[in-house]
């Protein structure tokens, strides 16, 4: 974002960046930059408070009228990304016949459709249908169990690609059964992996394709970096 | 360590680019200035291209599409807030209540999508793709641009 600052200077245009690493913003010295220190991924801060994404705005606006640069200030607030898992039901076991991460992903198919009649775009479909979610998930069964990810029947055939659209499906299930409370910035993916079957088979799959000599961004980019 | 310590100890000791002479622009005053958003969440309409894994272009969104999805490739942010609210990453209604109100001078007709994700020499965005997004802006005459990372 900082690098863009710069271009989009050069090119005549006036910019102010919302920086989320301050050490880049200091490196990088945009002319204007208001340090956010919020959650990854909500740069505006605090999802649903128009009140709170405006004081954003007019604090960074306001940088505009400083005469030189580079000018680097902090939002005052500071908001932690809460790590606590959602609470969240998860469907009763259905199909005793499936693998239970499965039985769990079609479980959870009404929930999913309800956020995306709600949104009217889902995340999922980066290589599959939701159609195809347990297809997926069923692949991830196969791979933790020692399958070659290549022989798996992995819909899409690209295990990070299938993973994110996988992860969407079961976060966009999620916020519609989370109720009106909006979850904290890392509390859906800490449900995910620690709380769902599918979270702690990826992570299994992930576990055994780097013990089987998969290349590196194969695998690694299936789950957040630091699990 | 939380994910997003991780993340930012990560980020912080990325190579950073350095810009010895930098422009820096005086833009003319809020209340008249055209006002557009350029993000790093690789948001993208339905119909548009999709962002791969290793993208170094972008995505011009018209000024009325909400039907946004994020085809940023990395795992290790939050993807929860912006289905709960496209403005948490892309403050256009925002934007919009500012211009009625008189704050700013106008909302630009068309807004900018990049991968926050490029390689480490960002050489494509600094010398290609970046100055033609900021040309397509300058065509649109916006005057200030705020930047928003995921």
């Amino acid at each position: 974002m900082s690098v863009l600052a710069h271009v989009f200077e050069a090119a005549g245009i006036a910019t102010v960046v919302l920086s989320s690493v301050r050490a880049m913003a200091e490196k990088v010295a945009p002319p204007r930059a208001l340090h956010c220190e919020f959650p990854l991924g909500r740069p505006l801060g605090v999802p649903n408070d128009t009140a709170f994404q405006h004081d954003v705005l007019r604090r960074a606006l306001d940088m505009l009228a400083a005469p030189t640069g580079p000018v680097l200030a902090d939002h005052p607030t500071v908001i932690e990304a809460d790590d606590a898992p959602l609470a969240c039901t998860l469907p009763p076991r259905y199909d005793p016949d499936l693998p239970a991460a499965v039985d769990e992903a079609q479980g959870l198919r009404a929930a999913y459709e309800r956020t995306l009649t709600r949104r009217g775009v889902s995340d999922v479909g980066r290589t599959m249908s939701a159609e195809q979610v347990p297809a997926a998930v069923a692949a991830l069964v196969a791979i933790a169990a020692g399958t070659p990810w290549t022989e798996a029947g992995m819909p899409g055939g690209n295990p990070v690609a299938a993973c994110h659209d996988i992860r969407s499906y079961y976060e966009e299930a999620a916020l519609a059964l989370a109720g009106e409370t909006a979850p904290g910035g890392r509390s859906l993916e800490e449900w995910f992996f620690a709380a769902t079957e599918t979270g702690r088979t990826l992570l299994a799959a992930r576990a055994a394709m780097r013990d089987a000599g998969v290349k590196f961004p194969i695998w690694f980019y299936m789950a957040p970096g630091h699990r | 360590m939380s994910g997003d310590q991780a993340m930012r100890e990560y980020a912080s000791a990325l190579p950073a680019p350095t810009f010895p002479d930098p422009a820096f622009v005086t833009p003319v005053p809020l209340h008249q200035a055209t006002v557009a958003i350029v993000t790093s969440a690789a948001l993208h309409t339905p119909d548009d291209e999709r962002f791969s894994a290793v993208d170094t272009g972008f995505r011009l969104i018209d000024r009325g599409r909400r039907d946004l999805v994020l085809g940023h490739w990395s795992p290790n942010f939050d993807h929860s807030g912006i289905a709960l609210d496209l403005n948490v990453v892309y403050p256009i209604d925002r934007l919009e209540e500012l211009a009625a109100a008189g704050t700013i001078g106008a909302v630009a007709p068309r807004h900018v999508s990049f991968a926050g994700n490029q390689p480490d020499d960002v050489a494509t965005v600094r010398l290609d793709s970046g100055p033609r997004a900021a040309e397509a802006l300058r065509h649109d005459g916006v005057d200030v641009v705020l930047l928003t990372p995921v």
